[in-house]
């Protein structure tokens, strides 16, 4: 069985964003880049999957320059077998999957395992896009994947309750919390052993561009908190009632 | 120039949020002098389709094929390709939940449609079509052209306030066409978190972190979010540890909130606990230490030691309420 995983290169999640002049781009310089969470989630299930099930090679994938390699060897050090880098801008979603579409359709995954969504641009679209490109089953926001014979049970989290679904092979899924808990790190021999790892690099397809960003914004500052003494909460009750118009 | 909004309902019925979704789908077909139509899957119940004609939906269509009872993105999002192309739609607009997330991005796909996903307004403008959405977690904002004919939006929950703009409203069935390679998956179990309203819905959230110390002291905010007919969440840590179900984990890597209300209590306000209630209208926060970060996102403070501080705001509340 074989197993895709497709990683976003994304600043930590504690990082400060701020906008180069022409507000096109953040800018990269004193930012840490990390496999986005819900991807490391999803790799730390592929391996789990790997190691109970067996027989199972994981491969890693990103669309991107040069600069997000070490994202990739860090999949490999996790423990994926191999990885692939789409060398592009990662201009759009459909731009991302359509790359990924190109490039695996003649590759018989089994399973599609992506991100609930990439922590910079939110959009939770690459799974979905790549699912339809692919012309495959898709499940979102998928918090368990179980393999069972020739068919994988996958829970998905909706609007207050889950839902579990049976699918046969291939599908893609979006993982998030649940999937797995803890995120795997790489340890010193993953990391020796991911240096020797393959990782091919291929040049993107053509494609339309459907969307472009013209411009980010930083949100307006926020005013100050009002503080209200703890021997006074009368008064928090009256501004939550005169100002905040809420009770 | 016709606008689509695809009207999700739940056992027949619809939420707040859907009125959201046709008044902002009625106030873009306003931009464009054209129609609103509303789509939804599974039938609902007597006047529920009807209803939507208050926010400016001139045409429902109800999908009751039994093949549609449950949630499938391959076969919801042909269908409704098909209605687009049938009513000549050219925006369609979805909930950015689970299930517009799961359906846009493969009409996206089905007819090179550009997609914005998780906006708050209406558009900046709509020649070329220039649309506001957040970004990294609510730390920013990215405005997106779509430049594609035919366009996509996902609106967020509690964004864009109730328009009434009463209208006669027709209601339809549509049968679309069974392809059944559409068909792949199938739903095992449902499984309802009973009588609790999910977090995503509540209009006021009293939220938990690690300095609650425990499972057991839940009782006092329970008590405040009686009072306030609040729902619950928590912390990261707070779910990790077990103290309270995953469902009620807010937060970068549990769920996004945005209600009119957010209390923290004991929680420090970490940029990612920040990332899922950056959107909530107003923010308190209940803390012993006047350095939590917390501080600098809330509009109203308290310092003070939360086993004291909230059976008395719980108190001044109750009181508050009786006298009105
Ligand atoms: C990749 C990543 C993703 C993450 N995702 C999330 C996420 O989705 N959601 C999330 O919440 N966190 C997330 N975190 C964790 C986050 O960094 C913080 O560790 C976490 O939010 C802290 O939770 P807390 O505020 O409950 O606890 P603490 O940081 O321990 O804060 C407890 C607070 O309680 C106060 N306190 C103590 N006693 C009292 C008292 N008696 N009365 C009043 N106040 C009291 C303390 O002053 C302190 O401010 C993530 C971290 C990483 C690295």
């Amino acid at each position: 069985m074989r197993i895709l995983v497709c990683i976003s290169h994304v600043p930590d999640t504690t990082a400060k964003i701020s906008f180069t002049d022409d507000k096109l781009e953040y800018k990269k310089d004193d930012i840490q880049f990390i496999i986005g969470p819900y991807e490391e989630l999803s790799l730390t299930r592929a391996l789990e999957l790997k190691e109970t099930v067996g027989n199972i090679t994981i491969t890693a994938i990103n669309v991107g320059f040069s600069d997000t390699e070490p994202t990739l060897r860090k999949a490999l050090a996790i423990g994926a077998d191999d990885a692939i880098r789409i060398n592009a801008d990662p201009k759009d979603a459909y731009f991302v999957a359509k790359q990924i579409a190109e490039a695996v359709k003649n590759e018989s995954f089994d399973i599609v395992l992506t991100g609930k969504e990439s922590i910079n641009y939110n959009g939770a679209q690459v799974s979905e896009m790549l699912a339809e490109f692919l012309q495959i089953p898709s499940i979102t926001s998928a918090s368990k994947v179980e393999i069972s014979g020739d068919k994988a049970i996958v829970e998905r989290e909706i609007d207050g309750g889950k839902e579990q679904i049976e699918t046969s092979f291939p599908f893609v899924a979006s993982g998030q919390k649940g999937i797995a808990f803890e995120p795997r790190i790489p340890n010193m021999r993953g990391i020796m052993m991911a240096r020797k790892k393959p990782l091919k690099v291929i040049e993107p397809v053509e494609c339309e561009e459907l969307t472009t960003i013209t411009m980010h914004e930083l949100p307006p500052p926020k005013a100050a908190c009002k503080m209200v003494d703890a021997d006074n909460v009368e008064e928090l009750v009256h501004l939550l009632h005169d100002e905040a118009k809420i009770i | 120039m016709a606008v689509l909004v695809f009207t999700e309902n739940w056992d027949g019925k619809f939420k707040k949020a859907t009125f959201e979704l046709a008044s902002f789908a009625s106030e873009i077909s306003k931009l464009y002098n054209s129609e609103c139509y509303a789509v939804t899957f599974g039938s609902t119940n007597d006047g529920e389709l009807a209803s939507l004609g208050k926010f400016g939906v001139k045409k429902a269509f109800e999908i009751k094929n039994k093949k549609y009872q449950n949630f499938n993105a391959q076969s919801y999002s042909a269908a409704i390709v098909e209605l687009i192309e049938k009513l000549s739609v050219k925006t369609v607009i979805f909930p950015n939940n689970y299930s517009g997330r799961s359906i846009a991005p493969r009409v996206s796909v089905k007819l090179k449609a550009g997609f914005a996903p998780g906006v708050t307004s209406m558009p900046v403008s709509i020649d070329p079509f220039i649309i506001r959405r957040k970004v990294y977690s609510g730390k920013a904002f990215a405005d997106i052209e779509l430049k594609t004919d035919i366009k996509l939006i996902s609106l967020n929950q509690n964004a864009f306030k109730l328009v009434e703009n009463a209208v006669e409203i027709q209601v339809e069935e549509f049968m679309p066409t069974i392809n059944d390679t559409d068909f792949k998956l199938e739903t095992k179990e449902v499984m309802k978190n009973k009588g609790k309203l999910p977090i995503t819905d509540a209009e006021i959230l009293v939220s938990g972190g690690r300095g609650m110390k425990g499972p057991e002291k839940w009782g006092i905010l329970e008590e405040l979010a009686e009072v306030l007919h609040a729902g619950t969440s928590c912390s990261r840590p707070v779910s990790d540890l077990g103290w309270r179900p995953s469902e009620e984990h807010v937060g970068q890597t549990g769920k996004v909130v945005s209600p009119n209300l957010y209390i923290a209590v004991g929680i420090s306000g970490a940029i990612q606990h920040l990332a899922g209630v950056n959107s909530s209208k107003n923010i308190v926060a209940i803390n012993t230490d006047p350095e939590a970060p917390i501080f600098e996102a809330a509009d109203y403070g308290i310092v003070g030691d939360a086993f004291e501080v909230v059976p008395k705001l719980t108190q001044a509340i109750k009181s508050f309420k009786e006298q009105k």
